[in-house]
């Protein structure tokens, strides 16, 4: 099943995918293009990877790392499906990040890989922006880079993890504005869901709706102000997203 | 400050020098109470934000992988897992030889902070408590520190938040950390990089803080080490005394802290 948080007239629902269209807990149907995707679930503790995926460490001009590479992203940083998010001014180099992420369900604690699976609840699709323009090497990447507000796109929804036969074989893509810029498959991870799961376990406890966005592959090129930009995991979801100017921030 | 059991914050009259809090007619001793964690948002720290601990850096900012000193406020998170408390045993991971003590001011975010004015960044925040950034010692911060700084317990938080109001001066608090009641670290505000009001303005330039964040002004240069069964008080003037001991990891499993 796939399941997403939305908001529709007026209140804030669960909603569940239906041929097309969304059935709200009250029974009601109600047209995808007619809600407020909020983010699948509130996430709690997030990793994101850096440099999981060998042909997008190469593209950085970076060997692959020999432990994973994780840093942690704040909830000031994620909006839903066809939210906007911002791209500053001044900056040079804003660039999408096509990822799948895994939603841990249940205490995970020293899980070791061949048990990893049992303890995830679902997938979604991530688009974990970055400005390269803000990168410093302490802690890289900073969060000035990475966790920015509205920076971190996430949804539609959550598929069950049942109804993914195998997570480490979907193609991912990224367009924007209809033209293909980022193609790959999970199958390239240097570090597989079940070693990250079984690595971040080893060290600290996880648990529901931590959230581990999985890296992504070769591709990331510069953005700019109007773009739209569709991050798309085949069997998971396709996330859209545009891309606005400091104009919309009242506040700047 | 929040009841251990309890949902809700307190509102107590708090004396921090003698660690007592008065609530009606009665008085009783922070030893004598049991305090959970006051803080509901996410907990931001901040690296390299006290001029000693830069310095101690010395010319390696200028060489790979850093190449320079850092420009922007470089942020760590310390997620839920990390959260204790006053009085809160504090696990030490097998095969890791000792942990390292990071005493550190949290100014606790009242309103929504989005792009302030150092001018009036202040008025943002709600009440300062004290945090014991607890890491596994790693001399490169080059990459997230996430295995050295986000293991379960790492986090000490509280006793209690005081009001901003009650501190006259954050940027001049002295902070002293005792390891089993000997003085082994010495330290004040009034050494910071980015002051306050700077730290708050710079931070929130990038991203916004929520009522409830707290933001950690930094740790001061050379932290103490500590072993299982030390025994660490942090204090900082104005604000009071926190108290953690370490424990094996195993203990504090079987204790069902894990």
């Amino acid at each position: 099943m796939r399941r997403a948080r939305i908001a529709y007239g007026g209140a804030i629902h669960e909603a569940v995918e239906c041929a097309g269209q969304l059935k709200l807990e009250d029974g009601r149907i109600v047209e995808e293009h007619d809600v407020v995707w909020l983010t699948p679930i509130e996430p709690r503790t997030v990793f994101a990877l850096g440099l999981n995926y060998a042909d997008h460490a190469a593209e950085l001009a970076f060997s692959a790392p020999s432990e994973p590479l994780v840093f942690l992203k704040g909830p000031n940083t994620f909006v839903g499906h066809n939210a906007f998010t911002r791209r500053p001014a001044d900056v040079t180099y804003m660039h999408y990040e096509c990822e799948l992420a895994v939603i841990i369900g249940e205490t995970a604690r020293n899980v070791k890989p061949e048990d990893a699976y049992k303890y995830i609840k679902g997938y979604s699709v991530a688009n974990d922006y970055a400005i390269r323009d803000y990168l410093e090497n302490y802690y890289r990447p900073n969060l000035r880079v990475k966790n920015r507000d509205t920076g971190t796109p996430f949804g539609p929804w959550i598929v069950d993890a049942t109804d993914v036969a195998d997570p480490m074989n979907l193609k991912l893509t990224t367009h924007i504005n209809d033209k293909l810029v980022q193609e790959g498959t999970t199958a390239d991870m240097i570090f597989d869901i079940r070693t990250l799961i079984s690595y971040l376990s080893s060290f600290m406890t996880l648990s529901e709706n931590d959230v581990i966005l999985t890296g992504t592959p070769k591709g990331s090129v510069d953005t700019a102000v109007g773009d739209v930009v569709v991050t798309e995991i085949e069997g998971i979801g396709r996330l859209v997203n545009t891309i606005i100017g400091d104009e919309s921030f009242t506040n700047r | 400050m929040k009841v251990l059991g309890s949902q809700e914050l307190l509102s107590v009259a708090v004396n921090p020098v003698t660690n007592t809090v008065t609530l009606g007619d009665d008085e009783a001793s922070l030893a004598d109470l049991q305090i959970d964690n006051p803080v509901t948002g996410t907990i931001y720290g901040t690296l390299l934000n006290y001029k000693g601990e830069l310095e101690s850096l010395g010319d390696a900012v200028y060489d790979k992988p850093y190449s320079s000193p850092p420009n922007a406020p470089v942020l760590y998170i310390k997620p839920a897992n990390t959260f204790n408390r006053n009085g809160g045993l504090i696990p030490m991971p097998e095969g890791i030889p000792a942990l390292e003590i990071g005493a550190a001011l949290g100014l606790v975010i009242g309103k929504k902070a989005v792009a302030l004015d150092e001018k009036n960044a202040l008025t943002y925040v709600a009440g300062y408590t004290i945090v014991n950034d607890i890491s596994v010692p790693h001399d490169s911060v080059y990459r997230p520190a996430v295995q050295h700084k986000a293991r379960d317990g790492f986090c000490s938080i509280g006793p209690w938040i005081i009001e901003r109001d009650e501190v006259q001066n954050p940027d001049d608090l002295a902070l002293r950390v005792f390891i089993n009641e000997k003085l082994q670290q010495e330290n004040s505000t009034v050494n910071l990089i980015r002051p306050i009001s700077r730290l708050l303005a710079d931070v929130t330039e990038f991203m916004t803080l929520n009522p409830g964040d707290v933001l950690l002004v930094g740790v001061p240069e050379q932290a103490p080490l500590v072993q299982i069964g030390d025994k660490i008080r942090i204090e900082i003037e104005g604000i009071g005394n926190l108290e953690n001991i370490i424990v094996d990891e195993k203990e504090a499993k079987w204790r069902g802290l894990l």
